[in-house]
């Protein structure tokens, strides 16, 4: 990880730790614990979509199946929330090596549509299983985690444990991105078949990364049920997967800062934006669009690049409409 | 002389069409073998094959004495077989340096946890590949594009990356696939003296190139193909005074 | 009722539903044949033909024919306009923004749809009465009979349209090599855009039929492109034989798994062949391994 990196972590670092502190509405303490939990799964959507090149549109279940099985386990089964995390990671990194096994094998869309059809199916599931997760109307009384002596209770508490962990998930992935690993994700998404030529194992590295992606959101849906408390199934449909790919491309796709970014702007924006409730897929659907046809980079990244080096976004409709215009 | 590679029986078949139609020869190690042949004789599809991209519909393919067909491409790489491509393959989303790197991937271990929480012998690897893709970057004279972005190099710059990039592997044998095609008089010139200094080094080479001076210049064998089969083969000379070799080439003109 | 006619009662009820996820498989092929891309607002175009043809009939008064006609013709320009804009612009575009780009139109689509008509459900008359028809102690209605006589009309017409029109050959050209193609002066670009115009016009025609025996809401689109898209893979990608046999297949399965075991996991049914497929046969039961392969490189 190169001196910018380090720099832009020390930053975010000391920009989450003093927030709380100025902020004192608990209402505004909520949203940024959601963006936390969100960034995880977005983090890990970015090493999957900008890096290696592949797409999932399930997102939502993994993160709901880390949930489901978080909220199940400790209320049914009474486990301590710290096992139910870990056995939700389990549980949703051998449901993801299946799904990614034959579809990854396959081109990009087959992924696509299978996890699509895996996020349908983990929705069903939800609202029919009732006796485990109360179908429709779901279910709560899930417990608090508990650090030691402490209750992770308080909105306070629970955004720095929140925020520690998308912090620690930041580093280790930004470890990842340049490592021998994260290279040989890149060439996946340069030249597959190339990559492979030149030594890559390619069908392993891409359902790597698309465990890993998956277990994220394990990570973040386990930490979403012990805050929220209560769990139903409209959570965890194929809206909010795409509202995560949203917040992927508005930040850029190849950069895990740019999926924070986004995820940022897109869980504040709503709260404060009435609009937003009633015409939200309008919104995700236009602003997906838009972003994919004139700044493909990502509107952070665009934006971005385009002051520091004055660079026009690499997007051919946009420079066309520029010339045209000049 | 040690075989390093034999390619016995092989057939390729797309739909209707027959590729390579029951190809035989032998590489010898260190030596530099061409393979030449009019446009649509094969040439590219037996690389292809060779490095395990496409699988054969019979026949097989040994290299140093063990069968690799089936095998898959980045194992193929592993076991020592890389290669350079006729239409320019290089990752144009990394840097030069990186690209090289990328050869390197063989060669290193770390896997994603370890990649993750930066172990030691982690470092160290990123640490040597990184410093045998600089100096594969100066074998081939390209050292001081190492940091650009490898879509900006041109044409016989991103030649020579794919070179750095396939010696990375370290390979015993490596397939270059008309290395000298788009590159001017002086430039084939020195592609050609990079080619023996290659083999100098020890690796055995497989060339597929329609630049003749350049084949009867470094080759030790030539092997002549038409139309999926193996037309002559031999020296230089014996091949340039061939006549079936000869009528071949002036019907194809 | 008996068992047997149970049985007849729920094919008939597959075989109608079966006949709609054959159309949206061969939206599907169609855009797939000439671009290899997947269009994931397929689903969209059989809800906006659905919703249309309600709006028309019933708010507008339009008689049927005009209303059918007029619909399809708004979604026909619904998905030539989409291909204009948001495909036809970009360069050299990877899978992964060309997947992303039909997506977001899909909920582009949706959003309009909930926009324009709310969130309600409608439903739409249908063409000749309710009376059901009897057989063996099953029951039919007249609606299927529709069903069926457009599907295979439309069966028909893409037969001809594909072995005797230009364009029509010009797409199958297409299909077997777009390089070749392009090669033989055939103009590629605008073959992407008559196919983006025909698959909606087919997915148009699949929801007006549709809507009167299944009710009709923005957010029908995306399980019928799911379900359509099961059916595409396992008739064997691109295969337009294959799709309308294995939507048939896909349509039995759900009903007899809907009446048999469990109503609930009846949407799960057609998901859960897909993943198997995916992890048998990715080429389709009716696909050919070969072609598959060959499309690949
Ligand atoms: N993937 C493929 N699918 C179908 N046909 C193919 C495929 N690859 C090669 N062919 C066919 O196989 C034959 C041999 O092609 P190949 O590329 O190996 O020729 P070549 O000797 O490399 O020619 P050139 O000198 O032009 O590079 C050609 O007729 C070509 O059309
Ligand atoms: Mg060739």
């Amino acid at each position: 990880m190169g001196k910018k990196n380090l720099l832009s972590l020390l930053i975010l670092s000391i920009v989450v730790m003093i927030l709380p502190l100025i902020i004192n509405n608990p209402y505004y303490l909520s949203i940024l614990i959601f963006v936390g939990i969100y960034s995880l799964i977005t983090i890990g959507l970015s090493l999957l979509m900008g890096y290696a090149g592949q797409i999932s549109l399930g997102q939502a279940a993994f993160f709901g199946l880390g949930a489901y099985t978080s909220g199940i386990l400790t209320t049914k089964f009474a486990l301590s929330p710290w096992i139910a995390l870990i056995i939700a990671i389990f549980v949703t990194a051998g449901v993801a090596f299946l799904i990614g096994i034959p579809a990854l094998k396959l081109k990009g869309h087959y992924l696509a549509m299978a996890t699509l059809a895996f996020g349908q199916i983990i929705f069903i599931i939800f609202n029919q299983e009732i006796t485990y997760t109360g179908g429709p109307s779901g279910f709560g009384q899930i417990p608090y985690f508990k650090l030691g002596k402490f209750m992770l209770d308080s909105d306070f508490r629970y955004y720095y444990f929140v925020w520690i962990i998308v912090l620690i998930t930041l580093t280790l992935s930004l470890n990842l991105i340049h490592s021998r690993v994260g290279r040989a994700l890149r060439s996946i998404h340069g030249g597959e078949i190339t990559a492979n030529i030149m030594g890559v194992n390619t069908a392993r590295y891409k359902i790597d990364v698309f465990v890993l992606s998956a277990v994220y959101a394990s990570i973040a849906g386990s930490l979403y049920a012990h805050f929220v408390t209560f769990l139903s199934p409209g959570t965890f449909g194929f809206s909010f997967s795409i509202a995560l790919l949203t917040m992927v491309a508005v930040g850029g796709m190849a950069s895990v800062w740019g999926a924070i970014m986004g995820t940022a702007l897109l869980t504040i924006l709503p709260e404060f934006l009435r609009i937003f409730h009633d015409y939200d897929i309008l919104i995700y659907g236009s602003t997906l669009l838009f972003i994919m046809i004139l700044l493909p980079e990502g509107f952070f990244i665009g934006l971005f690049n385009l002051i520091r080096k004055g660079n026009l976004p690499q997007s051919h409709l946009l420079k066309k409409l520029l010339e045209t215009r000049r | 002389m040690n075989t390093i590679l034999e390619v016995i029986g092989l057939r390729k078949e797309f739909g209707g069409i027959t590729a390579l139609d029951g190809v035989n020869f032998k590489v010898s190690n260190h030596q530099i073998k061409a393979i030449i042949g009019p446009n649509g004789a094969g040439k590219t599809t037996l690389f292809n094959i060779i490095c395990g991209l496409y699988y054969p519909t019979s026949g097989i393919i040994k290299f140093k004495n063990s069968k690799i067909n089936g095998l898959k491409p980045y194992l193929i790489a592993k076991k020592g077989i890389c290669r350079t491509f006729q239409n320019i393959q290089i990752f144009e989303n990394m840097s030069v340096l990186e690209n090289v790197m990328i050869g390197r991937h063989c060669r290193t271990k770390s896997e994603i946890l370890p990649a993750m929480i930066k172990l030691k012998k982690t470092r160290y690897e990123e640490r040597e590949a990184r410093a045998f893709a600089q100096e594969m970057l100066a074998f081939v004279g390209l050292e001081t594009k190492a940091f650009k972005l490898s879509s900006n190099l041109n044409i016989r710059e991103q030649r020579l990356l794919e070179f750095a990039r396939a010696l990375a592997t370290e390979p015993e044998l490596l397939l270059l696939d008309e290395p000298a095609s788009g590159l001017n008089i002086r430039e084939t010139e020195a592609m050609t003296e990079l080619i023996c200094k290659i083999r100098d080094s020890g690796v055995t080479i497989l060339l597929v190139e329609h630049d003749m001076s350049v084949v009867m210049e470094i080759s030790d064998e030539v092997i002549v193909l038409n139309s999926g089969k193996v037309l002559a083969e031999g020296t230089p000379e014996k091949i340039q005074n061939n006549e079936a070799v000869i009528a071949a080439y002036l019907g194809e003109e | 009722m008996s068992l047997g006619s149970q049985i007849l009662q729920y094919l008939f009820t597959g075989i109608t539903v079966g006949s709609i996820y054959g159309m949206v498989a061969l939206g599907f092929n169609i855009i797939y044949n000439s671009t290899g891309i997947i269009n994931l607002a397929q689903g969209e175009f059989v809800m906006l033909g659905g919703m249309i043809m309600i709006s028309l009939t019933t708010t507008f008064k339009l008689p049927l024919p005009l209303g059918f006609l007029i619909s399809v013709l708004l979604v026909t320009m619904i998905g030539a306009a989409f291909e204009r804009l948001a495909i036809h612009p970009l360069k050299n575009p990877s899978v992964i923004t060309l997947i992303i780009i039909t997506v977001a139109g899909s909920i582009l689509f949706k959003g309009g749809a909930m926009f324009l008509w709310g969130k309600g459900t409608f439903t739409l008359p249908a063409f000749s009465g309710e009376k059901p028809i009897f057989i063996l102690g099953a029951t039919i209605l007249p609606q299927t009979l529709w069903i069926l006589g457009i599907m295979g009309i439309v069966v028909l017409l893409l037969t001809l349209f594909f072995s005797f029109t230009q364009a029509g050959k010009a797409m199958k050209a297409c299909a077997v090599n777009r390089e070749a193609a392009n090669l033989m002066g055939i103009n590629v670009k605008v073959m992407v855009l008559f196919s983006f115009a025909l698959s909606a016009a087919i997915g148009a025609v699949a929801g007006i039929i549709i809507a009167p025996i299944s009710l009709m809401d923005y957010n029908r689109g995306t399980m019928l492109a799911v379900k359509g898209f099961c059916a595409a893979v396992l008739g064997g990608l691109g295969s337009n034989l294959g799709a309308i046999t294995a939507g048939f297949i896909i349509g039995i399965m759900e009903s007899l798994g809907a009446g048999f075991i469990s109503s609930g996991y009846k949407d799960a049914i057609a998901l859960v062949v897909l993943l198997v497929v995916l992890f048998v046969k990715p080429s389709g039961i009716l696909g050919n391994k070969e072609r598959s392969q060959l499309k690949k490189f």
